[in-house]
């Protein structure tokens, strides 16, 4: 007698002889992962609300400037100036996804799951922060492709205006990147430190925000070299600093470089490459410590 | 081949306190159980096996890997189960056992496929594609054993799985593991605390206490010599103990029991002739497997 149709047979247990990625692959799995939890995305909708929020409130305003430069022909703002006015909204993104990327995990216990499989420690934590740094170079970059193929599109110069603009927005586009690593690196630390996403959150406001008022009492002490270095107090000012050395008036118009921050560039430079480095490293020594207990 | 093997096996911590003191076990592939009460260092020694704490002295293999200077190796081929909630609540649980498929190593699609095998082996089926957060804790259970089977291990370690669970569930899980170590062909290491529990699924027993081995057998050989046979008659109990006690058997009573040890068939001649003899009312008469705890009680002598 012929089986009926549409039985489903209970063919047990089967055993696994097909290919085991390696490391790369295994990273490369939790760092998108990271990058589509920063956004909200294959999470509920609840969790898409703020992510998405703040890229549209940053295109918008990268809309906004480009229409404005193409009717009036006036630049309102340039692409570095653009990556400083939107580093109060760069906070709150860090402020709630960094959380959401490693508080959770410390907070739900799942962090023994991944260190019971063949996944170094280290490299939980750098996918991460690979993971925010992208993300939030997609945030502080994308306005910008925006802002750039709208000046090159209606560029009355041809070619040459496009290479201009071309020229304005690779380095600015390196300057978000160095926002991106500043701002996840610090705020990756301070949210792994604790497993309440509103201490975490509440922990990153304070270290970005906080801070400023340290760089104005510095800035109006009476010694110029003091005032030149004052905005190594915080780290949205320092990333300032560097901009200014990079970028010179075209990260702040009018205002002289050299008043602010002298001759001291390079140590700007040196001290966001120093804070970077040191928070990655006590990142990575935080994650030898929780995957032991 | 040796499953799992410690030799002089040492962990403290803090130079003061120790987990683990010169333990040197061996055990066979199979499901064994490592029993001892909390703190005796049973998740200390998965811990080492995982490769995620370093032992202060001696040496351990598993699977014939060093999990201390290969730690990787090991873990590609163990499952963990952990002992304290692991599952983040927003996610489905097929999401977060794909995942963790990933990163054990799976492709894409084999992850997927996997995961929702692996669901449907310790009985998940539609639930899976709801929130964990809203699972109950013999749920919560099945999908922490789930992920633990996803990437296809060879070694099971599960750290109290019956942790929190109602009679029905624990007997669910414990025949789910009896299956996954029998049918499936992945040796299982269960850990837990009570030892009546696992001493039915386990064909290895390892008993620890304050860190130290207290006994390392299988269960087979800690229980032949030791079954008994349990009589139960409707009346005239005395009767009966005494006229076996008169053929020179070892009777003893258990309120309203008695128990003699099985030496052979015979046994059994008798004390059906006895109760035939004596016309009693015969209730039951059946062999009983000797409780594995009655040898590791120290304090208590058995009763038998």
């Amino acid at each position: 007698m012929p089986e009926p149709t549409g039985v489903i047979h209970d063919i047990g247990y089967q055993r696994y002889t097909g290919p085991r990625l390696g490391r790369r692959h295994v990273f490369g799995a939790l760092y998108v992962h990271g990058l589509r939890t920063a956004f909200g995305l294959g999470r509920s909708a609840k969790a898409k609300i703020f992510p998405w929020l703040v890229v549209g409130i940053v295109l918008v305003v990268a809309a906004g400037v480009t229409a404005v430069r193409s009717q009036t022909g006036q630049a309102v703002m340039t692409y570095a100036r653009f990556v400083d006015t939107m580093s109060w909204l760069v906070i709150f993104f860090v402020a709630v996804v960094a959380p959401e990327l490693v508080s959770r995990d410390l907070r739900s216990g799942v962090l023994p799951l991944y260190f019971s499989r063949p996944l170094p420690r280290g490299d939980y934590a750098l996918a991460k922060l690979g993971a925010l740094v992208t993300a939030l170079w997609l945030l502080l970059g994308a306005p910008q492709l925006v802002m750039f193929l709208g000046a090159a599109f209606t560029t009355k110069d041809g070619l040459h205006g496009v290479w201009t603009e071309l020229g304005d927005v690779l380095p600015s586009l390196l300057y978000a990147a160095l926002w991106a690593l500043v701002f996840a690196s610090v705020g990756l630390l301070i949210a792994s430190l604790t497993s309440k996403r509103a201490f975490a959150a509440g922990g990153i406001v304070a270290a970005f925000l906080m801070t400023a008022p340290i760089v104005g009492v510095l800035s109006i002490m009476p010694s110029r070299t003091v005032n030149e270095l004052a905005m190594l107090a915080s780290p949205s000012f320092l990333l300032h600093a560097v901009g200014l050395w990079a970028f010179g008036d075209k990260l702040e118009p009018g205002a002289a470089a050299d008043q602010m921050i002298g001759d001291f560039g390079p140590v700007y430079v040196g001290a966001a490459v120093l804070l970077v480095a040191g928070c990655v490293a006590l990142l990575l020594l935080r994650y030898r410590k929780v995957a032991a207990r | 081949m040796t499953l799992i093997a410690t030799e002089s096996l040492t962990k403290t911590y803090g130079g003061r306190v120790s987990a683990l003191a010169d333990l040197t076990v061996a055990v066979e592939p199979g499901i064994i159980g490592l029993v001892g009460a909390n703190g005796a260092g049973k998740s200390t020694l998965i811990k080492i096996l995982l490769g995620l704490l370093a032992p202060t002295s001696g040496r351990v293999s598993v699977l014939g890997l060093d999990p201390t200077t290969d730690p990787a190796a090991v873990r590609a081929r163990v499952g963990y189960m952990p002992e304290h909630d692991a599952l983040p609540p927003d996610l489905s649980a097929a999401e977060l056992v794909t995942h963790l498929g990933r990163i054990s190593g799976l492709p894409r699609t084999v992850a997927r496929e996997r995961a929702s095998e692996a669901l449907r082996h310790v009985g998940l089926h539609e639930e899976r594609h709801r929130a964990v957060g809203g699972y109950s804790t013999g749920m919560k259970q099945r999908v922490k054993l789930a992920q633990a089977l996803v990437h296809d291990p060879d070694l099971l370690l599960l750290d109290e799985p019956t942790n929190g669970l109602d009679p029905a569930g624990r007997d669910a899980m414990l025949a789910l593991i009896h299956r996954i170590g029998t049918e499936f062909g992945i040796s299982v290491l269960v850990c837990s605390h009570l030892l009546g529990e696992v001493e039915r699924i386990c064909d290895t027993l390892v008993a620890i206490d304050g860190g130290r081995l207290l006994r390392a057998d299988r269960v087979a050989a800690m229980t032949t010599a030791t079954d008994v046979l349990a009589v139960e008659v409707s009346e005239g109990t005395d009767d009966l103990a005494a006229r076996l006690a008169a053929l020179d058997l070892p009777v003893s009573r258990d309120g309203r029991l008695l128990l003699v040890p099985l030496a052979d068939d015979a046994t059994y001649d008798l004390i059906l002739g006895a109760v035939a003899e004596l016309d009693l009312p015969l209730h039951r008469l059946d062999q009983r497997r000797h409780r594995v705890a009655e040898l590791f009680a120290t304090r208590e002598p058995s009763h038998a």
